[in-house]
C-alpha cells in the first residue's frame, strides 16, 4: 500500500485509530479517571472530523471494492459533523453515575457503526456493502440497550437487532437472484449485465424491501417508533438522523449506479411508497404524545421526502438529497437535543410537559422552534429550501401528482410542528418545567445545530457545491 | 467443471425459497425470541445456498457466491452473539422471552 491509497480510505483509517485509541486509553485510566474518556472522545472526535475536510483524494481500492470519490467524500463528512454533535449532546449524559463505567463502551459502539456506514458509503460491490450495512446495524442494537436497567431499552434493542436481521435477510435474498442473472457483484459490472428480466424485477423488489425497513419507509416502518422511544435518547438521535441519512446515500447510490436500466420500474415502486410513507407517517404523527415517538413518525415521513429525490434519477435529485440530509441532521439533532436536555434535567418527555416551556425556559423554547419550523419547511430557516428543491427535483420529471400529494402533506405536517409550538408558547400551565442552566457542552451542541439551521438555509455556494459533485443517471 | 450433475439447479433453488419463506413464517408466528433468531438463521441459510447454487451451476469459473456466503455465515454468527445476549439481558429483566409479554411500548 502506498500513501495515496492511505489518504482514500482516510475516514475509515482515521476512525479506527480513534477506535483503537479510546480503547487503549480506557485499560490505562484508574478507576477514578473514568470520566476523562469522554474528553478525550469527543475531542479525538473532533479530529476526526478536521481530518475529513482534507484535500480529496479520489479513486479505488482493493480491485474496485472500495471506491472514493467526491461525492462519498461529502456524504462522509455529513455524517461527520452530525455524529460529532450527537456525541456533543450525549457528553451530560454519560455523566450519570450508572455510566460512569462504561463510557468507552458507547464511543466505541457509535465509532465501529459510523466505520460501517463509511464502508458502505463507499463500497463498489455489493459484499463490501453488506459487510458495512452489518457493521452499522449490529452495533446500533447493543447501543440501543445500552441503558442496561432500564426494560424500555432491552426491549428497543431486541427489536432493532431482530428487525435488521431480517431485513438483511430479506435484501440478501434479492442480492442474490441479482447475482444469478449477471454473475457479478460488483457494481459496474452488475448494472452492465443487468436486463429486465422477470427475475431481476423480483430480485429488485426483496432489495428494494431490505432497504425499506433500513430507511423506514411505510409498509416497514413499524419497528421505528417503538426503537426510538425505548433507546436512550442520544441513542435515538443517531440512529433517525445519521444511520437513516447513512442508509439514504447508499441507497440512492446504488439506484443510480446499479440499476439505471430498470429506472421505469422503481420510479413506480418508489412513487407508491414515496405518497405511503409521507402521508402515513404525518397520521401517525398526528396522534403522538411521547415527543419521542411524535419524532420517530415525523422522521418517517422526512424519510419519504428523501424519496422525492430518488424518483427523477436526475442530478438535481442527488444533490438535493445531500442537500436536505445536511439540513435534516441540524433540524432533527437540535429538536433531539432539546427533548434530551429536558429528560436530562426533568425526566420528562411528553408534549403535555412542555406547556408553558416558553416562560421558563426561553432558550430551550426557540431553539425548538427553529428546529420545528425547519423539519415543517417554514420559508426564513433552511428546511424550506430543502423542501422546495427536493420537489422541484421530482417536477422537472413531470411528477406533479407526487408533488402535489407531497406538499399537501406538509400542510399536515405544519400542523403537527405547530402542536409543539403552541404548547411551549401558548398553553398555560399549573406546573411548568421548572426553569434551569443548561451547561456548556449541551448549549455548544445546540448553538452549533441553530448556525447550521440557519447557515444552511443562506449558503447558496453550499448547495453549488453538492451540485458540481452529484450525478444523475 | 460440473461433476455429478444429477441434481439440477432448479431443486436447489426451489430448496432455497422453500426455506426462506418457512424462515419469514417462522419469524412472523414463533412467539419466543430465540425461535425468532432461528428463523431468520432459517432465512439467511436459504441465501447461502442461493448464492452457491448460482455460483456452481451458472459461474463455476468464479468464486463469488462462494465467498458471499462465507462472508454471511460470519455475519449471521455475530448477529446471533449480540441478538442473545439481548435476550439474556430481556430475561433478566422481564423474566420471560416470549414476545407477547416484552411489550412495554405500543402505539
Amino acid at each position: 500500500m502506498n500513501p495515496e491509497s492511505f489518504m482514500i480510505m482516510r475516514h475509515e483509517l482515521v476512525l479506527t485509530l480513534a477506535f483503537v485509541f479510546i480503547l487503549v486509553a480506557e485499560v490505562f485510566t484508574g478507576e477514578r479517571n473514568k470520566e476523562k474518556i469522554k474528553s478525550i472522545a469527543v475531542a479525538l472526535f473532533a479530529i476526526v472530523t478536521a481530518a475529513g475536510f482534507l484535500p480529496a483524494a479520489t479513486g479505488s481500492l482493493f480491485g474496485g471494492m472500495y471506491e472514493a470519490s467526491g461525492t462519498t467524500t461529502l456524504m462522509k463528512n455529513i455524517l461527520n459533523i452530525g455524529t460529532l454533535i450527537v456525541l456533543i449532546q450525549s457528553y451530560t449524559w454519560l455523566g450519570r453515575p450508572e455510566n460512569r463505567d462504561r463510557i468507552h463502551e458507547y464511543f466505541l459502539l457509535l465509532i465501529s457503526t459510523l466505520i460501517g456506514m463509511n464502508f458502505m458509503i463507499s463500497s463498489g460491490h455489493f459484499l463490501m456493502f453488506y459487510l458495512g450495512i452489518e457493521l452499522a446495524t449490529i452495533p446500533l442494537a447493543a447501543l440501543a440497550a445500552y441503558d442496561r436497567y432500564q426494560n424500555r431499552s432491552a426491549e428497543a434493542g431486541i427489536k432493532l437487532i431482530l428487525i435488521s436481521t431480517l431485513s438483511s435477510g430479506i435484501l440478501l435474498f434479492g442480492l442474490s437472484m441479482i447475482y444469478g442473472v449477471t454473475g457479478s457483484l460488483y457494481f459496474p459490472e452488475v448494472a452492465a449485465k443487468l436486463t429486465s428480466v422477470p427475475l431481476v424485477i423480483m430480485g429488485f423488489i426483496f432489495f428494494f424491501a431490505g432497504m425499506g425497513f433500513k430507511m423506514s419507509l411505510v409498509p416497514f416502518h413499524l419497528w421505528t417508533a417503538d426503537v426510538y422511544e425505548g433507546a436512550p435518547v442520544n441513542v435515538t438521535s443517531y440512529l433517525s438522523v445519521i444511520s437513516k441519512g447513512a442508509a439514504a446515500f447508499i441507497f440512492i447510490i446504488i439506484l443510480f449506479r446499479v440499476f439505471p436500466v430498470i429506472s421505469m420500474t422503481w420510479e413506480k415502486v418508489i412513487w407508491v411508497i414515496a405518497v405511503m410513507t409521507i402521508t402515513i407517517g404525518n397520521l401517525f404523527a398526528l396522534r403522538q404524545k411521547n415527543m419521542k415517538r411524535f419524532l420517530a413518525f415525523s422522521s418517517i415521513a422526512q424519510a419519504g421526502f428523501f424519496l422525492l429525490g430518488f424518483i427523477g434519477g436526475n442530478r438535481l435529485g442527488m444533490t438535493t438529497v445531500i442537500y436536505y440530509a445536511l439540513i435534516y441532521i441540524f433540524s432533527n439533532l437540535a429538536a433531539f437535543g432539546v427533548v434530551s436536555v429536558i429528560a436530562e434535567k426533568t425526566g420528562k418527555e411528553n408534549m403535555d410537559d412542555y406547556d408553558g416551556l416558553y416562560r421558563t425556559n426561553p432558550g430551550l423554547s426557540i431553539t425548538l422552534m427553529l428546529a420545528m419550523f425547519s423539519l415543517a419547511g417554514i420559508p426564513p430557516v433552511a428546511g424550506f429550501f430543502g423542501k422546495f428543491f427536493l420537489f422541484v427535483a421530482a417536477a422537472e420529471k413531470g411528477f406533479y401528482v407526487l408533488v402535489t400529494i407531497a406538499v399537501l402533506n406538509t400542510i399536515i405536517a405544519l400542523y403537527y410542528y405547530l402542536l409543539v409550538v403552541k404548547a411551549m408558547f401558548i398553553n398555560k400551565s399549573e406546573a411548568p418545567i421548572a426553569s434551569f442552566r443548561s451547561d456548556f457542552m449541551q448549549k455548544l451542541g445546540l448553538a452549533i445545530c441553530i448556525a447550521g439551521i440557519v447557515v444552511t438555509g443562506f449558503a447558496s455556494g453550499l448547495f453549488e457545491m453538492i451540485r458540481n459533485l452529484s450525478y444523475g443517471i | 467443471m460440473i461433476m455429478n450433475s444429477g441434481i439440477p439447479l432448479e431443486f436447489y433453488l426451489v430448496l432455497a425459497t422453500v426455506m426462506f419463506f418457512t424462515g419469514i413464517y417462522g419469524f412472523l408466528t414463533r412467539r419466543n425470541l430465540i425461535t425468532m433468531l432461528m428463523s431468520v438463521e432459517l432465512i439467511l441459510n436459504s441465501v447461502n445456498i442461493n448464492f452457491m447454487a448460482f455460483n456452481r451451476f451458472l459461474f463455476p469459473g468464479k468464486l463469488e457466491g462462494h465467498f458471499f456466503s462465507l462472508f454471511v455465515i460470519a455475519v449471521a454468527a455475530a448477529e446471533a452473539a449480540v441478538a442473545i445476549a439481548i435476550i439474556i439481558n430481556i430475561y433478566r429483566r422481564f423474566t420471560t422471552i416470549n414476545v407477547e409479554d416484552v411489550n412495554q411500548m405500543k402505539y
